[in-house]
């Protein structure tokens, strides 16, 4: 017996006791080791780009009669109500809506399917709602399905003469606006005189760190090539370098308080800026409290945007999402619609009826914009994915460091 | 004990020291076994994501998502952010060190009166230190911007008393970002210091007390050292996680406040993985480093 044990019993070194300590830096200096050696050259990632032929899709609408829909929060009237907007829909259709309110970020959603849509695999959603730039990024990336006119006669009847050709999808093949907005000026009329273009925002001695930009490359630098002359669609390496120069010059005099996101509503109503770059929905919801809060479309002109309904590659619903989009292209849904979300409205004839269920709105030039606020709006350059990557990196390093 | 009938003669326990072997390796294999949990936890949520975060930190910095990043082992990613963010890096290490000792001296006498002298309301003192936990991060640095607003009571205090010039103000600057960071960060130092304050025992100050020494000098040579832990980990545990924040900077501060994490965050946005793994890399790196330093200086290794 005895014998046997000695015959099993480990070499020395094993047996010599092992601290804590030794074993557990003995294992990260291993697993680094490891680590350090093998897995980082393994490592890299694959492209992105999928194109119609890398990635098809089948459309099983005829006989599944749902469709699965990601919108940005408070971005229709109630969806569980059998006479809102989306009840009617689907009890005239026969169409089940799953509706989800998984987008509040462009880029964060983009993060969310990045790795399904890369890889030419469903991301379970049959339709999406996305800004414009990043509705180009995924254009350019092949991750969208060409849409089916025939399946959208109210669009082509009443889509606004304005954002019927962007840049980056001149042909509206991709993409729907499903609401739109304007890119101006907002100011405080109680503590400051009008401020009636960018111009004067950028340089006006009252406004030094009581005004702030919005940290939306798009936006901002629209604004900048205007200022600097240049034409925000269509303009050269150089006249970019130039209007970011201009960014810096403006930052670095200290005019500007921040770069922000909706932040900037809080700011302006507690009265900390007096003046700030805005988003039209923002201001009329501001409005509400308080009325001396103004938007102005600059003299050099505005931002018109939209945030566009988007089929993705492996959608399985195609046609049902379609007949969605074209439903909202009704004046009277649309009137609806806009009477409860407060933004754009993108469907000509919508005015007409509205002036039926809320007067007052009908009015309001920032849900119906007239004529002389349309004839000045822009959109930005369609750029490609390496573009946009180089102009968001430009712009981040001017605003962040 | 053996159960064996068989083996009167010679038990385990008194074999001689080479046949000790088989129950103590049993021990030390279940060992390894209790380990296991720990370590595959690691394994997953530490060093698969440090690999991942190392290895997009030397990615070619050409290329991008749509493309695809390549290993280039490109070291010139760690040259090229400090380079060009270097302000950010030391404006960060700066103003958490100026929040951690501002926590310090916030912290101190609040954790010393919750453990010596508040008696019967040192439950209910303990609560209202953990209390602003209740509500959201987010929440608390926001409720910042309405108190420091340029046209609230502080402003117009500290405008009344000359603090602040005419035209000044106190939200959007350095000063507000370090008094958030302060805010945020000061459970983390009060509760360390609490615990350490807490299990003094009392003899031993009396006794200091008995030999002489005046109240100061009981303080300074008794308490003061026995809490030297608290101390240690509390300024660990308030600068680590405020010299990588960004939410302090992104709202209580203006455009020439931008933290470290703020440009991370930023580098992140745009899609520019390799310089934000490299900072998140370097800043982790200096951190270490840093506390390394630190806790040699303070002798406290073993009070850890």
């Amino acid at each position: 017996m005895s014998n046997r044990r000695r015959l099993i019993t480990p070499p020395r070194g094993f047996g010599a006791p092992v601290s804590r300590r030794s074993v557990l830096r003995g294992a990260s200096f291993g697993a680094l080791g490891l680590a350090g050696g093998g897995l980082l050259s393994a490592c890299g990632t694959e492209g992105a780009s999928q194109s119609e032929a890398s990635c098809e899709s089948q459309d099983l609408s005829d006989s599944e009669k749902a469709v699965t829909w990601s919108n940005w929060p408070y971005y229709i009237d109630p969806t569980g109500q059998a006479d809102a907007t989306l009840g009617t829909f689907q009890e005239s259709t026969g169409i089940t809506v799953k509706y989800n309110n998984d987008v509040n970020d462009n880029a964060a959603f983009y993060g969310k399917v990045r790795n399904q849509l890369g890889a030419c695999e469903s991301t379970g959603r049959d339709m999406f709602t996305l800004t414009d730039w990043m509705a180009a990024k995924m254009i350019g990336l092949g991750w969208l399905q060409e849409l089916d006119k025939a399946n959208l006669p109210n669009l082509e009847a009443n889509l606004l003469e304005n954002l019927r050709s962007p840049s980056w999808d001149p042909e509206r093949k991709y993409s729907v606006p499903w609401q739109s907005g304007l890119t101006g000026i907002a100011y405080n009329a109680d503590e400051i005189g009008e401020v009636g273009s960018f111009e004067d925002l950028v340089t006006r001695p009252e406004l030094k760190g009581r005004m702030t930009l919005l940290s939306e490359m798009h936006d901002t630098m629209l604004f900048m090539l205007l200022i600097i002359g240049a034409d925000p669609v269509d303009f050269t390496d150089d006249e970019w370098g130039t209007a970011l120069d201009k960014l810096e010059e403006v930052k670095d005099s200290g005019q500007v308080r921040q770069f922000t996101g909706n932040e900037y509503t809080q700011d302006l109503g507690q009265g900390n800026i007096l003046a700030c770059e805005a988003w039209s929905g923002d201001v009329l919801q501001l409005q509400l409290d308080n009325p001396a809060i103004k938007f102005v479309a600059p003299e050099e002109g505005l931002a018109l945007w939209s945030d566009n309904s988007l089929v993705p590659n492996k959608a399985t619903h195609k046609a049902n999402a379609e007949k969605l989009m074209d439903y909202y292209y009704d004046p009277e849904v649309a009137a609806e619609l806009a009477a409860y979300v407060n933004y754009i409205c993108p469907v000509v004839g919508a005015q007409d009826a509205m002036t039926k269920i809320a007067p007052d709105l009908a009015e309001n030039v920032l849900i119906f914009p007239d004529d002389t606020l349309l004839s000045n709006t822009y959109d930005f350059m369609g750029l490609s994915a390496e573009q946009e990557q180089q102009y968001q990196d430009d712009f981040a390093r001017v605003i962040g460091a | 004990m053996t159960s064996s009938a068989g083996a009167p003669s010679v038990a385990p326990e008194l074999a001689p020291d080479g046949d000790a072997s088989s129950p103590p390796r049993r021990r030390r294999s279940s060992a390894w076994f209790l380990l296991l949990p720990g370590a595959l936890w690691l394994v997953a949520f530490f060093l698969t994501p440090m690999v991942q975060l190392v290895a997009t930190s030397l990615y070619d910095p050409s290329g991008s998502e749509e493309t695809g990043y390549a290993m280039t082992w490109a070291w010139g990613n760690y040259v090229d952010a400090l380079d060009f963010y270097l302000e950010p890096f030391v404006r960060g290490f700066a103003y958490s060190a100026i929040a951690t000792a501002l926590c310090l001296v916030i912290g101190y006498p609040l954790a010393y009166a919750i453990a010596f002298k508040a008696g019967r309301w040192k439950n209910l003192m303990l609560v209202l230190v953990i209390a602003p936990f209740f509500t959201s991060f987010l929440v608390r640095t926001l409720a910042w911007k309405l108190i420091l607003s340029d046209n609230g009571f502080v402003v117009g205090i500290a405008k009344t008393l000359g603090l602040i010039a005419d035209d000044g103000r106190l939200l959007a600057t350095g000063f507000a970002v370090v008094a958030g960071l302060t805010y945020n960060f000061l459970p983390f130092m009060v509760l360390p210091l609490y615990v350490s304050l807490e299990k003094i025992d009392h003899r031993l100050i009396e006794a200091a007390g008995d030999l002489y020494s005046s109240p100061a000098q009981g303080f300074r040579k008794v308490t003061l050292p026995l809490s030297m832990p608290g101390v240690v980990a509390g300024t660990l545990l308030t600068f680590i996680p405020s010299a990588g924040d960004f939410i302090n900077a992104q709202l209580l501060g203006d455009t020439t406040t931008q933290m470290i994490g703020n440009v991370i965050e930023s580098r992140f946005e745009v899609g520019d993985y390799p310089a934000a793994a490299a900072l998140s890399v370097t800043l982790m790196v200096l951190i270490v480093a840093m506390v390394a330093i630190y806790i040699r200086r303070a002798g406290t290794e073993e009070l850890l």
